[in-house]
């Protein structure tokens, strides 16, 4: 065994690995974002103007994208249509975090009736078939943006609850949670200073998770036709458009797809690769 | 010697699912005196860290008094007994699970300061920096690392001063050398005993070690499936043990020196009860020597046989 | 180690070695160890953790390596063949037939949802072309030998349904159930209650004399060495650092690491409040080993060399020992 020499390439070998996973991800999704807070001064044609003369048309270089059903450019769609869904995915499972973050939290920490009550909860919303809530609510409440995340976000609850009282359980029966005990901390001093801080980085990774989730999920409202309303774009909103020209026009619903798909993706890895870097015992990596 | 802590008909009861609970501390009467290492064994499911918990009233016990240092405190609720914690303090047995590992040495340490009002800050610091310097922790070097920085030996030091910050006047230590490496565990408990000379303290030392606990102890109490077998000082209980079950506990160590020759336990053979359904009377009675008829129909009362020695046994070995 | 018996050493391992490869470099976490086991001889592997006292015997019998990353080296010769240069299936084969291992942890070492009986017949029905019901004859008699009561009906319980030194018990029938040459015990009482333990060893060594088995015990408990073992390996930071016989060991170690240990430990013939001569600093970072001997930074006998240059095994006659400034032969350590 040529021990030392192997040394050396171990090393090397994984840092470069773990930077170009953590690079393409973080890249794709900082595109995204950015494209979408800037859309307004990117010169893009107006993502609602139809043409309808120039519908269902290939990427060219005048519509580097293409047009949808309705001639509305592509590209500016999509753009526009980031907006839409990074803002859905963003506020619908921080809403549910909020909420579910707090229910689970103080079930997982203060244990007995509390813990029976929110379990109950958790598994009441849970028994409610999701799609079936989340239409009820769009169509009692109407379709708007707001309506959309708050529907979803209600969804991500049950969810959010489940892991932040999973990883407050593992976490309170820790020794350092009696030492703050013994030293005669308050409960709220030990939730805030001592389990919060444990439980946090596990409910950001789910919550990149979640914002993947989510964009899908508007996409399925969408394609049920209670997403986001007309003329506003959104990605769920313009699959549910193209489906209907899929065999003349395949761009016009498989560009939104690809989009969707490397976005979730990327989140996905990128949840995953935070969980492993909070952790402080491997961030030393 | 005054006692410290009096402990009275201590009981702690748990709830183990299907509706049955665990008797983990059973009718247990102890005392601590002021300035002495009592040292309490037992092995898995004698109750020794249950009893540890429950008098400092995580959770309250079930039934009994405990008495520290003039406070009732199976009394006390919310302020008042958080007032007294301060002088009550524990030290864990794996010391790296009782460090929360995102905040940093110093916060760790300065904790308690915080929690019980010390505002400060440079009071804090001055504070902080004397207790790691007792402890053998260089301040410079550990001030803004977090715990997994250290091996399992320097975060027990980290443990142990956030357990002296207060200037506590009882320390419980949870087997706090039984996780530490063989060439670490000396170094902890000569400096527990240096700590101990420095600040004045009283110490309840738990383990299952018998060698470690008669390094350190004063006087010795043994447990076995949640009652008390026999309390005596440090040197008669091992030079004469009383209870049949300490005499058995004695003999199963194995010596570190191949020419002292195996101690024969007497045990009867098999394993020890569950502590879910431990027997009638003496609950030894099922691998014990000696045991009759008697010792299944009459629970044996902790009884003082000499000056000193309390056992709990209807034919102790002695007197 | 001790007088070699015609045909040679059971066991032979020739500078074992074990290195993860870890983001900080290569861990070695055995550096280059060798030593014999004769038949029906126990050998004593004492070591703290990470000393790669259990990484080297699992390395031993391939249970470390392939997916875990490591990269294992050196040669382990068992009655003459090398297990190193068998296939998968070849080892199997072996480690069913020659080798029976018992590990700290019966309950993760049991499988949870298998009938008792079945798990020690299992073995017997593979290697030992049992069928079915002699083997489930067998695990019942086996279960009696071990001192499990009521063998009849514990044999069709589940692991759970036991408690921690039955389940033991268990391991050790399924470990001897093939009538292995080698026992490999990995730490089989630390887990287990002071009196209980006592139980395990004595079954465990009359299981070994009874069957004439050569046994690698390994602990970090010198107590349970010291009773047990014919002779004793002590590994620090990943190599051999002393091996004699027990006796030797305890009476005049020349290593002064192992002499250091010895008087580190609470003794119950001390009176209490004693002082402990205590070891300071700690065991070093095995990713980060500096060029000289891994011991001295801890070491009252070290010299200039020490920190240069690393000391290898030393042969005297059977006893060996990995030092520049070994203590005189014959001084006694303690009491």
């Amino acid at each position: 065994m040529s021990a030392s020499a192997a040394e050396p390439t171990v090393g090397v070998r994984r840092r470069r690995h773990l930077s170009w996973a953590l690079a393409l991800p973080l890249g794709w999704v900082l595109l995204v974002a950015i494209l979408a807070i800037t859309a307004d001064w990117l010169g893009l044609p107006d993502p609602a103007a139809q043409e309808l003369i120039q519908r269902r048309k290939p990427p060219s270089t005048e519509y580097l994208l293409g047009t949808d059903n309705l001639g509305r450019d592509m590209l500016s769609r999509i753009i526009y249509g980031a907006r839409t869904s990074l803002i859905v995915g963003i506020c619908a499972p921080f809403l549910g975090f909020l909420i579910g973050g707090a229910i689970g939290i103080s079930a997982g920490y203060f244990r007995g009736k509390i813990d029976l009550l929110a379990v109950g909860f958790i598994d009441v919303l849970l028994a409610f078939p999701a799609l079936v809530l989340a239409l009820t609510f769009t169509a009692y409440l109407g379709q708007s943006l707001f309506n959309v995340t708050l529907a979803l976000g209600i969804l991500s609850i049950p969810a959010a609850a489940r892991v932040s009282r999973a990883n407050t359980l593992a976490w309170a029966n820790r020794d350092f949670v009696l030492a703050a005990r013994t030293i005669g901390a308050s409960n709220w001093r030990i939730l805030t200073r001592e389990i919060l801080p444990n439980v946090l980085p596990a409910m950001f990774a789910f919550w990149l998770v979640a914002i993947s989730v989510i964009i899908v999920a508007e996409g399925a409202l969408s394609f049920l036709g209670l997403g986001i309303p007309a003329p506003q774009p959104s990605w769920g909103g313009m699959i549910a458009d193209g489906r209907e020209a899929l065999d003349v026009a395949p761009h016009t619903a498989l560009i939104p797809a690809a989009v969707m798909f490397l976005t979730v993706l990327s989140l996905n890895f990128l949840g995953d690769m935070v969980r492993n870097l909070v952790d402080p015992r491997r961030s030393a990596l | 010697m005054t006692d410290l802590l009096r402990i009275t008909d201590l009981n702690v009861e748990y709830p183990v699912g299907g509706g049955r609970h665990v008797h983990a501390v059973s009718d247990v009467t102890l005392a601590v005196r002021h300035g002495e290492t009592l040292g309490l064994v037992g092995e898995s499911g004698s109750g020794k860290s249950s009893l540890a918990r429950a008098l400092l009233q995580l959770p309250p016990p079930q039934r009994g008094s405990v008495l520290f240092d003039g406070n009732e405190l199976t009394q006390m609720r919310g302020e008042a007994l958080r007032a007294v914690r301060p002088r009550l303090q524990m030290i864990f047995q794996d010391p790296i699970a009782s460090l929360n590992p995102r905040r940093r040495v110093a916060e760790i340490v300065a904790e308690p300061l915080i929690v019980s009002g010390v505002r400060d800050p440079a009071e804090r610091t001055r504070r902080v920096r004397a207790v790691m310097e007792a402890v053998g922790l260089d301040p410079d070097v550990v001030w803004a690392r977090r715990p997994h920085e250290f091996s399992g030996g320097q975060c027990q030091r980290i443990a142990i001063a956030r357990a002296l910050v207060l200037e506590p006047k009882l320390i419980v230590c949870d087997e706090p050398v039984s996780a530490l490496d063989v060439s670490i565990r000396a170094q902890i408990l000569n400096l527990l005993e240096d700590m101990k000379a420095r600040f004045g303290l009283t110490l309840l030392f738990i383990a299952h070690d018998l060698a470690v606990v008669k390094s350190v102890s004063d006087r010795v109490a043994v447990m076995y499936l949640g009652k008390l077998c026999e309390v005596a000082d440090s040197a008669s209980l091992f030079a004469t043990p009383a209870h049949p079950y300490t005499a058995a506990l004695m003999a199963a160590i194995p010596e570190p020196d191949p020419d002292v020759p195996l101690g024969d336990t007497k045990l009867k053979p098999g394993d020890p009860p569950s502590p879910l359904d431990p027997p009638s009377g003496c609950r030894f009675r099922t691998r014990c020597p000696h045991a009759v008829d008697r010792c299944a129909a009459e629970v044996p009362p902790l009884r003082e046989i000499a000056a000193g020695r309390e056992v709990a046994c209807h034919f102790p070995l002695i007197g | 180690m001790s007088g070699a018996v015609s045909g040679g050493p059971l066991l032979s391992v020739r500078d074992a070695r074990v290195g993860f490869g870890t983001v900080r470099g290569l861990l070695r976490a055995v550096d280059g160890v060798s030593f014999d086991l004769q038949a029906g001889r126990t050998l004593g592997v004492v070591g703290e953790s990470g000393s790669g006292k259990s990484v080297l015997v699992r390395s031993l019998i391939g249970l470390v390596g392939g997916g875990s990353g490591a990269v294992v080296g050196g040669q382990v010769l068992l009655e003459g063949q090398d297990l190193r240069g068998l296939s998968a299936a070849g080892l199997r084969e072996v480690l069913g037939r020659d080798i029976g291992i018992v590990f700290q942890d019966p309950m993760t070492s049991l499988n949870p949802v298998m009938k008792i009986g079945r798990q020690i017949g299992e073995g017997l029905q593979l290697n030992r072309g049992l069928d079915g019901a002699a083997a489930a004859r067998r695990a019942v008699e086996l279960l009696a030998e071990v001192g499990i009561p009521e063998p009849e009906r514990r044999a069709v319980q589940y692991p759970h349904e036991l408690s921690g030194g039955m389940r033991q018990r268990v391991a050790i029938a399924i470990a001897i159930a093939c009538e292995p040459k080698l026992l490999i015990a990995d730490e089989p009482t630390t887990a287990l209650d002071v009196t209980v333990q006592r139980q395990i060893l004595d079954l465990l060594q009359r299981e070994q004399r009874q069957r004439g088995m050569a046994m690698i015990l390994i602990t970090h408990d010198l107590g349970v060495a010291a009773g047990r073992a014919d002779d004793i390996m002590v590994m620090y930071a990943g190599r051999a650092v002393e091996m004699a016989t027990t006796r030797e060991i305890f009476r005049g170690p020349r290593m002064p690491y192992t002499e250091a240990l010895l008087r580190s430990l609470p003794r119950l013939s001390d009176v209490a409040h004693t002082r402990l001569s205590a070891i300071p600093g700690r065991p070093p970072d095995l990713a980060r080993r500096g060029m000289g001997c891994a011991f001295a930074p801890r070491c009252t006998y070290r010299s200039d060399r020490c920190e240069t240059e690393e000391p290898a095994l030393t042969r005297d006659g059977a006893r060996g020992f990995a030092c520049f400034n070994p203590l005189a032969a014959g001084s006694r350590v303690v009491a």
